[in-house]
């Protein structure tokens, strides 16, 4: 990646933020112009999400791209690039930005059908969009901080006036929950600030000053409880499966999809990259929150009946995944929880998508109430089989690939927690296939007889997501090609 | 010029000229509403006169940015000064402009209560110029005094008399606490000037510790008060509730914000000798102050008692910042608050004007009268809705910024505890930020979607300062430069 593509990188952030404000000119009677700016605007950030990743190849410097100009500096107690808006990014990110990219776009194309103030909810979207980019390409600590809360800020709005079941539960417990997750973050930003000393939130010279043991070992565990509490981590998840419930299909797709990955994302960033000593400390406890939370997702999700709770808790189990890969402190199981990131991602998106679809139509979700779906939306169902498979891991798709990586990588620091691992993917596959079983096949139940076929508009963005799926899960390399030379940079890491 | 010790005093009336210019300009203000009829002037004059004083002392005021000069040895006019002069002008100038059409409609005395701004704000102004004891609490009571009325002078509105009498009482005894505290400073040191204060308590033990430390207590009781600081709050939410909308919207900025700006003139400077003493004392007061008034506000149904509680929770982020002034980072901890300071009032005024025309077209001040203003008044609902968010320290807002900032500078200084129970109680006014913008945003009006606009001079002032908190809010480098220069003194 050349120097120059960071004005890719900015025109990330810049996207979405300049079709919120084109939006906002735009009179709200306009549909037709609102569908075709967010179809222009999701369809640029897609290509331009493609390109960075595809630029990116690892050379050797811990960040590419890098883009900086100075924001404020020498005033108070801010020296020399005190603030700076600055860019670039490493493997991991460059993963998470196709990542955005990709789920991005459907969620733009299902969100058309939107009756109910179309424009105001298209600006809170892009909005988080452009919060979830800046996380991922930023590298200054305050820029990344303002992002950080620039993508939790329009979910109370977009959940409480768009959403569906107990909507403003949902929407406040989701925002108190992840605010009061941003508190630790804060407090360890400013003592990262303060312990560096240099006058400087320049995320480069922080991750490479010297900092005290005792000061990672004490930090680190905050970040891990703030950013863990938006990555759905045990026992901070409690808002997740009340926040998907009541979400509308889009922001479940983007809040599942690439906001619990923002979080995820922050252990890395924050957690492991800057304070590596503090990581290897605690990486036994990340471990054991990780697989508590896989097994207590999936056994929760034995007993869900709503779909959209059946999922939410199936992310808090599949987020546990990320969170063990993360806690093996060696290569391969990283690499593993970034990748999986990126194939849960695509899978709930899809997931949400396809729920949405049915939902808009039924308006019932509760999986007892439907029973052979198979034979009245049979492309609809076709989609959902495949999205299960995924979710299970069933090898060729995305979700093997990473399960495999992080098995591997918790079977060499903590076999025990392999098998419990292992033990996790079973109960996914029993939760599933009993939900497929009662729902999709046996008699066709006559009341849902009304129930159309998904749209082209929905077939399409399904069709984005499962080629994603497929390609991550037969064709990996690109993937952990970027990854795994980025992470083996932290220090102290096992292969 | 010599004075009685037989020293050179420097009367170079020019360093006054704001101050005299709003002094002339208020006298003038009430002369011309007291004769109207005499004068057969236009209802417009009064506002007219004082727009005008307003604008030739932020001119004369700008025009001596860069003086550091005393007057007689009671004032300095310095780059501290000069940062406090313009925003409180400013401030005078938004309220005015920005709520005219209340003021007209429900404001008794329409003269009078112009003239009592114009004074109030040369108060004030006083207060953060004020380099001796005396002057300093001359220059507070004008503020206070103009004041106590304003507060009084809703039109028929009982809760009005009954706030500006408690405001009153209450101030009255701060006033005397206050004035306590300052004699027992000056039998300790036998100074009023803060300089020689400052020498004569960092020269070592004065052998008179009970007295000083008395007189620091008092001397905290008395700004506690003027600064909403727990357990001295509880005036403010009456105060707030009866005072008129553009008053309340005074008390929470210009006054706030000579209380500050006098706290720091004291405890960054006469008084930075004995840190030790009163550190503690602050850091409980400021503690005090964030976690009840964040808390108490989670249960308010009226929209200024809400606002009242957030600006105590406001002043205890403060107060924090006074501490860490104590901790040897006098200039980067000021330079910090009076950042925090500037975003603040630019939000507060923001929320409150619009509080104002939306009380102008439905005469309610309950949380729940907001209800689907989203709809009836999208503009407004947007307005209150970013200035909540601001308060609340939410990205792309000016507040997230200040805030950064202003918490940087506190744990910078080894208060990590105080901050992060300064977050917390932040994540906590969140909860009742959002109480309000549910009313609008997720309900629909109660009586039929009736549009409606505000006045242009409304879409003037709320333009303009929404506008400022995003741009500070993206671009924060000026706004903290102006701080920073202002705090170089220190």
């Amino acid at each position: 990646m050349t120097e120059n593509d960071g004005y890719f990188l900015i025109a990330l952030i810049v996207l979405p933020l300049l079709s919120a404000v084109c939006l906002m000119i735009i009179p709200s009677k306009e549909r037709t112009l609102i569908v075709g700016l967010t179809a222009i605007s999701s369809l640029v950030m897609f290509f331009v999400s493609v390109y960075v990743f595809m630029a990116y190849s690892f050379d050797g410097s811990t960040f590419q791209g890098v883009k900086s100009y100075p924001w404020v500096e020498n005033i108070g107690l801010l020296g020399e690039n005190g603030i700076s808006l600055k860019v670039g990014i490493d493997g991991v990110t460059a993963s998470l930005v196709l990542l955005t990219g990709i789920v991005v776009l459907p969620g733009t194309w299902v969100s058309w059908k939107i009756q109910h103030r179309l424009k105001d909810f298209f600006i809170l979207f892009y909005i988080l969009t452009a919060g979830v980019y800046g996380v991922f390409v930023l590298l200054d600590l305050f820029f990344w901080f303002l992002a950080y809360e620039t993508a939790l800020l329009p979910m109370y709005l977009l959940i409480a006036v768009w959403g569906s079941t107990r909507k403003e539960y949902g929407a406040m417990k989701l925002m108190m929950m992840l605010m009061a997750g941003s508190i630790p973050i804060f407090a360890a930003i400013f003592a990262l600030f303060a312990e560096v000393g240099l006058g400087t939130f320049d995320m480069e010279v922080l991750l490479s000053a010297s900092k005290d043991e005792d000061f990672q070992k004490i930090f680190f565990p905050l970040v891990v409880i703030g950013c863990g509490t938006l990555g759905a981590m045990f026992p901070f998840h409690s808002w997740s499966p009340d926040g998907h419930a009541a979400a509308p299909t889009a922001v479940s797709m983007v809040h599942a999809g690439v906001l619990m990955k923002v979080g995820a994302f922050g252990i890395v960033r924050l957690g492991a990259q800057m304070m590596p000593e503090g990581a290897l400390f605690w990486g036994p406890a990340l471990v054991a929150l990780g697989i508590t939370a896989a097994l207590y997702g999936a056994i929760s999700a034995l007993r869900q009946t709503d779909m959209k709770m059946l999922m939410g808790f199936s992310s808090v189990s599949h987020m546990g995944y990320v969170f063990v890969g993360l806690g093996t402190m060696n290569v391969i199981g990283m690499t593993g929880a970034v990748l999986q990131m990126t194939a849960h991602g695509l899978m709930t998106a899809l997931f949400f998508l396809l729920i949405g679809a049915m939902y808009d139509q039924s308006h019932n979700r509760d999986l007892p109430n439907f029973s052979g779906l198979a034979k009245q939306m049979p492309i609809w169902s076709v989609f959902f089989v495949f999205a299960s498979l995924a979710s299970l891991g069933l090898p060729g798709l995305s979700g093997f690939i990473a399960e495999v990586h992080i098995f591997i990588g918790a079977f060499r620091s903590y076999p025990i927690v392999g098998g419990l691992a292992v033990l996790t993917a079973a109960i996914t596959t029993t939760y599933l296939m009993r939900a497929l079983a009662q729902s999709f096949f046996g008699e066709a139940n006559p009341k849902w007889d009304s129930l159309n076929e998904m749209t082209w508009i929905e077939r399409s963005g399904a069709a984005v997501l499962v080629a994603a799926i497929l390609l991550l899960g037969l064709w990996p390399s690109p993937w952990i090609d970027r990854i795994a030379p980025s992470l083996s940079q932290i220090p102290g890491l096992m292969m | 010029m010599t004075d009685i010790f037989g020293q050179t005093l420097n009367l170079n009336y020019g360093l006054l000229l704001p101050e005299i210019v709003l002094l002339l300009s208020s006298m003038l203000v009430i002369g011309v509403d007291a004769f109207k009829r005499q004068l057969k002037v236009s209802g417009n004059v009064p506002v007219g006169l004082a727009l005008s004083g307003l604008l030739v002392a932020l001119a004369l005021s700008i025009l001596q940015v860069n003086v550091d000069e005393d007057f007689a040895r009671l004032v300095q006019i310095d780059s501290f000064t000069s940062f406090f002069r313009i925003l409180f002008i400013a401030i005078t100038l938004v309220i005015i402009v920005g709520s005219h059409e209340y003021i007209e409609k429900s404001v008794s005395h329409v003269g009078e209560f112009y003239g009592l701004l114009l004074l109030a704000t040369v108060g004030a102004m006083l207060m953060a110029s004020a380099r001796e004891l005396l002057t300093a609490y001359l220059a507070i009571e004008l503020l206070s005094f103009s004041l106590y009325i304003a507060v009084s002078l809703a039109r028929s509105d009982q809760r009005s008399g009954e706030a500006s009498l408690k405001y009153v009482l209450l101030g009255g005894v701060a006033s005397a606490s206050l004035l306590y505290g300052l004699s027992m400073i000056y039998g300790v040191t036998g100074a009023t000037q803060y300089h020689e204060i400052s020498a004569v308590l960092s020269a070592g033990d004065t052998g008179l510790t009970t007295p000083l430390l008395l007189g620091l207590v008092l001397i905290i009781v008395g700004l506690g008060f003027k600064a909403s600081a727990v357990p001295f709050h509880m005036w403010t939410p009456d105060a707030y509730e009866g005072a008129p909308i553009p008053v309340t919207a005074f008390l929470s900025a210009t006054s706030k914000a000579a209380t500050i700006a006098l706290l720091l003139r004291w405890f960054g400077g006469p008084l930075l000798p004995i840190a030790s003493d009163w550190q503690f004392i602050l850091s409980g007061l400021a503690v005090a102050t964030m976690v009840v008034g964040n808390l108490v506000a989670l249960q308010q149904v009226n929209i200024k008692r809400l606002l009242a509680y957030s600006s105590i929770g406001q002043m205890g982020y403060m107060l924090m910042a006074i501490v860490a002034v104590g901790s040897g980072y006098a200039s980067d901890a000021t330079s910090a608050v009076l950042v925090h300071l500037a975003g603040y009032i630019i939000t507060n005024l923001l929320v409150f004007i619009s509080v104002t025309h939306f009380f102008n077209q439905t005469g309610q001040e309950e949380i729940n009268s907001f209800k689907g203003l989203a709809q009836s008044n999208p503009y407004l609902a947007l307005m209150i809705t970013a200035g909540l968010f601001s308060l609340a320290g939410m990205p792309l807002l000016v507040g997230f910024f200040t805030k950064f900032i202003l918490f940087q500078a506190v744990v910078s200084a080894g208060h990590l505890g105080l901050v992060t129970i300064a977050v917390v109680a932040s994540t906590v006014s969140l909860y009742y930020y959002l109480m309000v913008i549910r009313q609008m945003y997720l309900y629909e009006p109660e009586d039929g979607t009736e549009q409606w606009k505000l006045s242009l001079t409304g879409y003037l002032t709320t333009l303009t300062l929404f506008v400022s908190l995003v741009v500070f809010g993206l671009w924060g480098t000026p706004l903290y430069a102006a701080a920073d220069a202002a705090a170089s003194m220190f």
